[in-house]
């Protein structure tokens, strides 16, 4: 039994959903998910064939190959927080994703005619960019239609939705290729269709934001207040220190790669085995997060990296040892990346919860970049096993201060009648 | 459940979005549909190129062995034609490979094998095109050498992935085996010197080999965002850099000379061919001004040979162009919808 009572913090209340306590998941976070499974059939698709196409076809080498995806990687971190901000400064984040999602359709269909290697990487740009200005928005639209106290149970279904289409994605793009041997246009063509599909069921289906008359529009002055405000510092500050030595899953597989001949030969499948288990532990342990407290769950989710550091650190290798590091890595993902959303969304009122939600991931993306980086430099001058055992430790001396830094994270101050939920 | 989107009541939203669905199934599967059509109208009027049944006959004269580009049935399988008449009819083999290096009697082929699951093989195969031996092989195959005599095989794959948030992260595995199977080393595993000191960072990344003989060799070193050549020995598995910035060699049939792409102060991902002369040092650039990202391959002493992708049209298909090794005159076509070249001379060169 769940409680009805709403709990708004900062008493932006005054929205009612009707058919709120019979829905145990909004309607709008079903559609948002869609959204996001076509979305994610389209781009990985592309994603998918890129190494080979870029290779085969086009003829880049590996160089150019590696410069091409440090380009993917930063391009979406800056554009994160003008896309919170516009959703929240304009009160209709669903336009500003509408946008991103827009962006990115439009992006593969320039892949036809691209055949450059500057007009690939403009493209690819043009792609990440989509995805970074949608993505606060869009979570800010599922925490406005989803009840406070389901909200890491609303974030896990829109996040398994969305595995799974990254899940699909490869499956239909070699499907075509199967059928239709080097015909990457039918890929790019075929991708386009599933992204227009869900930037129309975004357009049309979708609802906004509710207009609240007399609402004031939140300026920057107030939403750099929300986010640096004392409720949002420490968690922000807890998701840097813990982005901070968390070690990017690519160096994860080439570290498990380096090692066992298994994992090198199913090397394009590491991936796919991470985002199984993260589908499939999404939805329970969002619940879990809306019983015993996300901050918990966040915190544990990084105890689970842990083990994934160290099972990859052994020196030996093995079959059961690579799915275990995967398993670990869902694990993780499942546990931390709509559970942080859905704990950033509560703290910020309703009109800058965009920017709260933007902010916690660019701190998370930028942390990990740097993470990255310092990472990038003990693997060079270490090898992957010493730097993975010094991340490791790192990580376990970082888990206990976000878990202090955390603490009480789930009780704002405002909660009438969360504690039921809490017990 | 909704207010109204852009003043359309429910029921005309999901209108909209039936029609826009149907459109996008409709437009995206029409396009599969003329794709396949073309596909197969390709396949059954003969072949994009024009073939010759007579494989054997090319074997035992000068030729050129590549990967057929041309559409239709034959796509992607090796073909071979003679050096006297290369933009004549094709003899193709059965074997299939994305990278194809040749000897007299053996080849060597890269493939990937698409699918749920991307498998990759190199294989060593006869006279008769038929398998003989699998190599170890991981990675989307990118570059493939054997040596003059056939004893040795070099291949480099790509091994991607591990470039998150790491602008100019890529790996690479370059493995030497000898074609009865066994693994001579992964060349990442050799002692790297650049400038009298030896190079040790983790992301030093091997490819391109050419080999000079039973033991030496040289290939593309890397490491920090700076390649070099370098000269390798397979005994003492020791690399030297010779010069900076210089990828994928190929050395000339006297030995004297290697021709290699230069990056020089192009933009990122284009490359320009050049001559490097071993005993001098002194660089020279083609006269190919397109940007080739290949393996050259020398036709004599005189002319490389190299792939490029065919811009117009896509990026579907490539050809086989000859310039010059001495930097004069301009590039000619030499074999249309292929790639891949290696240059057999059945009697010795």
């Amino acid at each position: 039994m769940y409680v009805t009572l709403r709990d708004r913090p900062g008493g932006t209340s005054g929205r009612k959903r009707p058919g709120g306590p019979l829905r145990r998941v909004s309607g709008t976070v079903v559609l948002l998910g869609t959204v996001s499974l076509l979305t994610d059939v389209s781009s990985e698709m592309v994603a998918s064939v890129l190494p080979l196409y870029l290779t085969a076809v086009v003829g880049l080498s590996p160089v150019a190959y590696g410069f091409l995806d440090g380009v993917y990687q930063g391009a979406s971190a800056l554009v994160r927080i003008a896309g919170g901000y516009a959703g929240d400064r304009g009160q209709r984040p669903k336009w500003v994703a509408a946008i991103g999602y827009g962006v990115s359709a439009l992006s593969r269909l320039a892949m036809l005619p691209a055949a450059g290697f500057a007009a690939i990487t403009a493209v690819v740009t043009a792609d990440r960019l989509g995805k970074g200005l949608r993505t606060a928005p869009r979570d800010a639209l599922i925490a406005a239609a989803s009840r406070p106290e389901l909200l890491g149970r609303a974030f896990g279904v829109h996040r398994a939705l969305d595995t799974l289409g990254a899940a699909a994605g490869p499956l239909v793009a070699f499907a075509l290729l199967a059928s239709l041997p080097g015909s990457y246009d039918s890929v790019f063509v075929v991708s386009f269709a599933f992204a227009v599909a869900g930037v129309a069921v975004l357009v049309l289906l979708v609802p906004d934001l509710p207009s609240v008359p007399g609402a004031v529009r939140a300026g920057v002055r107030r939403a750099v207040a929300q986010v640096a405000g004392t409720r949002l510092r420490r968690p922000l500050l807890a998701a840097t220190l813990l982005g901070l030595v968390t070690v990017g899953d690519g160096f994860l597989y080439l570290a498990l790669q380096d090692r066992d001949d298994f994992a090198a030969r199913w090397f394009p499948l590491l991936y796919v085995g991470t985002n199984v288990a993260y589908l499939v532990l999404a939805v329970p342990l969002g619940r879990l997060a809306d019983r015993v407290g996300r901050g918990r769950v966040l915190v544990a989710g990084h105890l689970a990296l842990l083990g994934g550091y160290l099972l990859a650190a052994l020196p030996g290798g093995g079959v059961g040892l690579t799915v275990a590091v995967l398993l670990l890595l869902g694990a993780f993902y499942a546990a931390t990346d709509g559970v942080l959303a859905a704990l950033v969304s509560r703290l910020v009122p309703a009109d800058s919860r965009g920017s709260g939600i933007a902010a916690a991931q660019t701190a998370v993306v930028l942390a990990r970049f740097a993470s990255s980086v310092l990472f990038g430099l003990a693997w060079h001058v270490q090898g992957p096993r010493p730097a993975l055992l010094l991340f490791a430790v790192l990580l376990a001396g970082a888990v206990p201060v976000a878990a202090w830094l955390l603490r009480g994270v789930d009780r704002p101050a405002v909660a009438a009648g969360d504690e039921g939920v809490a017990a | 459940m909704t207010g109204r989107v852009g003043g359309l009541g429910p029921r005309a939203r999901l209108g909209v979005l039936a029609v826009v669905l149907l459109v996008a199934t409709v437009g995206a599967g029409g396009f599969v549909w003329r794709v396949h059509r073309e596909q197969a109208a390709v396949r059954t009027s003969a072949t994009g190129a024009p073939t010759r049944r007579n494989l054997a006959g090319v074997r035992d004269v000068p030729h050129l062995v590549f990967r057929n580009t041309a559409l239709g049935t034959d796509y992607g399988r090796v073909a071979l034609v003679p050096l006297s008449a290369p933009d004549g009819p094709r003899a193709v083999t059965p074997a299939s490979c994305e990278r194809v290096h040749a000897t007299r009697d053996e080849a060597l082929c890269l493939a990937s094998d698409r699918g749920l699951v991307t498998t990759y093989r190199a294989q060593v195969l006869d006279a008769e095109w038929a398998p003989r031996r699998d190599l170890p092989l991981v990675g989307t195959p990118s570059r493939a050498r054997l040596s003059r005599d056939g004893s040795l095989a070099a291949t480099t794959t790509f091994v991607f992935g591990d470039s998150y948030a790491n602008p100019g992260q890529f790996s690479t595995r370059t493995t030497v085996s000898r074609v009865d199977g066994e693994v001579v080393g992964d060349l990442e595993q050799f002692t790297l010197v650049v400038g009298g000191k030896v190079v040790t960072a983790v992301d030093r990344n091997l490819w391109g080999v050419t080999f000079a003989d039973d033991d030496r060799f040289y290939a593309t070193a890397a490491s920090g965002g700076r390649t070099w050549l370098v000269e390798g020995s397979l005994t003492t598995r020791r690399l030297t850099a010779l010069r900076e910035d210089a990828e994928c060699p190929s050395l000339s049939p006297d030995g004297t000379r290697i021709a290699f792409k230069k990056h020089g102060d192009l933009p990122p991902g284009r490359w320009r061919l050049a001559v490097y002369d071993l005993a001098t040092g002194a660089e020279t650039l083609l006269a190919e001004t397109r940007s080739v990202d290949d393996q050259a391959e020398w036709l004599d002493d005189g002319h490389v040979v190299y792939g490029l992708p065919r811009s117009e049209e896509g990026t579907a298909t490539s050809d086989i162009w000859m310039t010059n090794a001495d930097g004069s005159g301009a590039p000619t076509l030499l074999v249309p919808d292929a790639w891949s070249p290696s240059v057999v001379f059945p009697g010795g060169r």
